[in-house]
């Protein structure tokens, strides 16, 4: 669309800009001050430059946690854009039973986080918990306080459990934004369900694709309440990811110097990677002829 | 249609020139085709409820019967769980704060969002996509991250332990959420119904709330499911900056752990009804999510 260009635009934008600005830019500068001292009392710090950002880049602690949270968000990537794609093609279309998948699929995105965590916590258990005690039935050693990769397999579950619907809800309503002609023209081309869904269903998915595969990065990334309410971070420290590390540095040790020099390199982090997702991913939407994916 | 030949005589809606397998026979596969997707949907489904019926289950029986026998449904159906939280101000409060901060955040994020994103999807302006960008870094930025400056800076202000300091901190990833889904939206209204209005007379305060805004209803919907989701289920932020009177019912639950134990029954119940305003939230816009993001763009 041709936009006019205008900056009397700005009002419009104003009002929203001071209440991003008060929730966000007053907040950054006072992590950014407090990574460049070291905080000693309300009115004791001194100015300590780079300091914080050395130790923290070569803490191995942290460095695990980073390499565990990598691993965590590609794994659940990979499992959860397919997975909501194959659901979304398989939902009912129109009439009460497209309502009602809808409503039932939505479910777990409206449970509180921590209430998540909650519910697995019981859910895995061996004595009180449908799926521990029937895992135990079955003669298999499922422990997620003891065993690492117990607790690993039950976050992955958890996290599928939790955010395939919201994959699977953002495809569904691309999916029915293909007008009915293209699948009539595919039908008189006699073209394969695989074709159909290669040539017709994937490419008008882009879209909601970039926004799906975005958010959940980000979500993943920032992952906390339910990992800490289902493990603690434990068994060790096996399932502990960044934002928790971080909380407990900035909340519970009230390491002020480092734990903000720690924020800004986990910010820069996020915001690199999924600069690049987003930019990597525009610029191969421009390269289509326009009647593809837009 | 010119595609559908001798067929239509006899009321069917192929062509059986180019097509060797006969039409009985085609039915028949999409039928069977038809059946698998269902029983796949319902497999999913079925996994999916699960734990959710297994909270329900719990919260309908006595804190004994959670810990002694496996019980696939409950043997004793007591509603005391649920009595306990209705009868307790301390309890039910927290669900009453909730969605407190829950609709104050929402009202103010739709109300600055709509025309800023109707800024973007109609005009250049200086800085427009340095901006947009910088919005967006705002729903990347992790809560943790803003934990400690948030306590202080709403401290400071006086505003610690309120409803609008949780409503005023979501504002953080919800108002450039909101944003992003809007502006798709609103680029696919074409811009001629904006210049019909103007020669029409109307101003723009005028356009905008009487045209404008119920031609992106649908949008709209989406957006404030999006806005109650994300609200609704944050704690890390909500938990930071209230203490007693605007707590919210994420943290009261964590009361059920005592020293004595931890109260299953009422931790099951607390958790079921976390879920029925979401429930009712999406019986009203599930319409608009069908439609939903089909006419975003990114």
């Amino acid at each position: 669309m041709n936009k006019v260009y205008n900056n009397r635009a700005w009002l419009l934008v104003l009002p929203m800009l001071i209440l991003v600005a008060f929730s966000a830019i007053i907040p950054l500068m006072t992590v950014v001050n407090y990574s460049v001292q070291d905080v000693l009392g309300p009115n004791a710090s001194f100015f300590t430059g780079t300091e914080w950002f050395k130790t923290m880049l070569n803490d191995e602690a942290l460095q695990a946690a980073f390499l565990r949270q990598i691993s965590f968000s590609l794994i659940i990537l990979a499992i959860q854009i397919p997975l909501g794609i194959g659901i979304a093609l398989i939902m009912p279309k129109r009439g009460w039973q497209a309502s009602a998948v809808l409503i039932l699929i939505t479910l777990p995105l409206l449970i509180p986080w921590n209430v998540v965590g909650s519910i697995w916590q019981i859910f895995t258990r061996g004595d009180i918990g449908l799926m521990g005690w029937g895992l135990r039935e079955l003669g298999i050693e499922y422990n997620i306080t003891r065993n690492a990769g117990d607790a690993w397999v039950t976050i992955i579950l958890m996290d599928v459990w939790h955010w395939t619907p919201l994959v699977a809800m953002l495809c569904y309503s691309g999916l029915r934004s293909i007008p009915e002609a293209y699948y009539q023209a595919a039908r008189i081309d006699r073209a394969s369900k695989w074709a159909i869904f290669r040539y017709i269903q994937l490419p008008k998915l882009t879209n909601v694709l970039v926004i799906a595969v975005l958010l959940r990065f980000m979500h993943s990334f920032m992952i906390y309440a339910e990992p800490f309410v289902l493990t603690g971070g434990g068994p060790g420290s096996a399932t502990t990811f960044l934002s928790q590390s971080l909380t407990t540095m900035a909340v519970g040790q009230q390491d002020l110097g480092p734990s903000a020099a720690f924020s800004l390199i986990y910010f820069l982090v996020i915001l690199l990677v999924s600069w690049v997702f987003y930019t990597t991913i525009m610029n191969m939407q421009k390269d289509k002829p326009p009647h593809g994916g837009a | 249609m010119s595609y559908q030949l001798e067929n239509t005589q006899r009321g069917e809606k192929y062509n059986t020139i180019f097509s060797k397998v006969s039409p009985a026979k085609r039915r028949n596969r999409t039928a069977r085709a038809h059946w698998r997707s269902r029983l796949l949907l319902g497999l999913y489904l079925a996994l999916m409820i699960l734990p959710i019926y297994w909270l329900i289950n719990m919260s309908l029986q006595t804190n004994s019967e959670i810990l002694g026998s496996m019980t696939l449904w409950p043997q004793n159906l007591t509603f005391d769980n649920y009595i306990g939280i209705f009868t307790d101000s301390s309890w039910y409060m927290g669900y009453v704060n909730s969605m407190l901060y829950v609709a104050m955040n929402m009202l103010i994020t739709i109300s600055v969002a709509l025309p800023a994103a109707y800024a973007f999807s109609r005009y250049t302006f200086i800085g427009d996509k340095h901006l947009f960008f910088w919005l967006l870094t705002n729903l990347m930025a992790p809560p943790a991250v803003f934990l400690l400056p948030y306590f202080q800076l709403y401290y400071s202000v006086g505003l610690f332990d309120t409803h609008i300091a949780v409503a005023l901190a979501h504002c953080l990833f919800n108002i450039p959420l909101a944003i992003w889904i809007l502006e798709g939206f609103m680029s696919s209204v074409p811009k001629e119904i904006d210049e019909t209005a103007y020669i029409d007379g109307y101003s723009f305060p005028r356009f905008f709330v009487k045209i404008f805004i119920p031609m992106i209803r649908s949008g709209i919907g989406v957006t404030l499911f999006f806005l109650f989701m994300f609200s609704w289920v944050e704690l890390l932020l909500a938990r930071t900056l209230t203490a007693t009177d605007a707590q919210p019912i994420g943290m009261i639950m964590t009361r059920t752990s005592t020293a004595s134990g931890i109260d299953w029954g009422t931790l099951a119940a607390a958790g079921v009804l976390t879920i029925i305003p979401g429930i009712l939230v999406v019986y009203f816009v599930r319409n608009h999510i069908a439609k939903g993001f089909a006419l975003g763009r990114t």
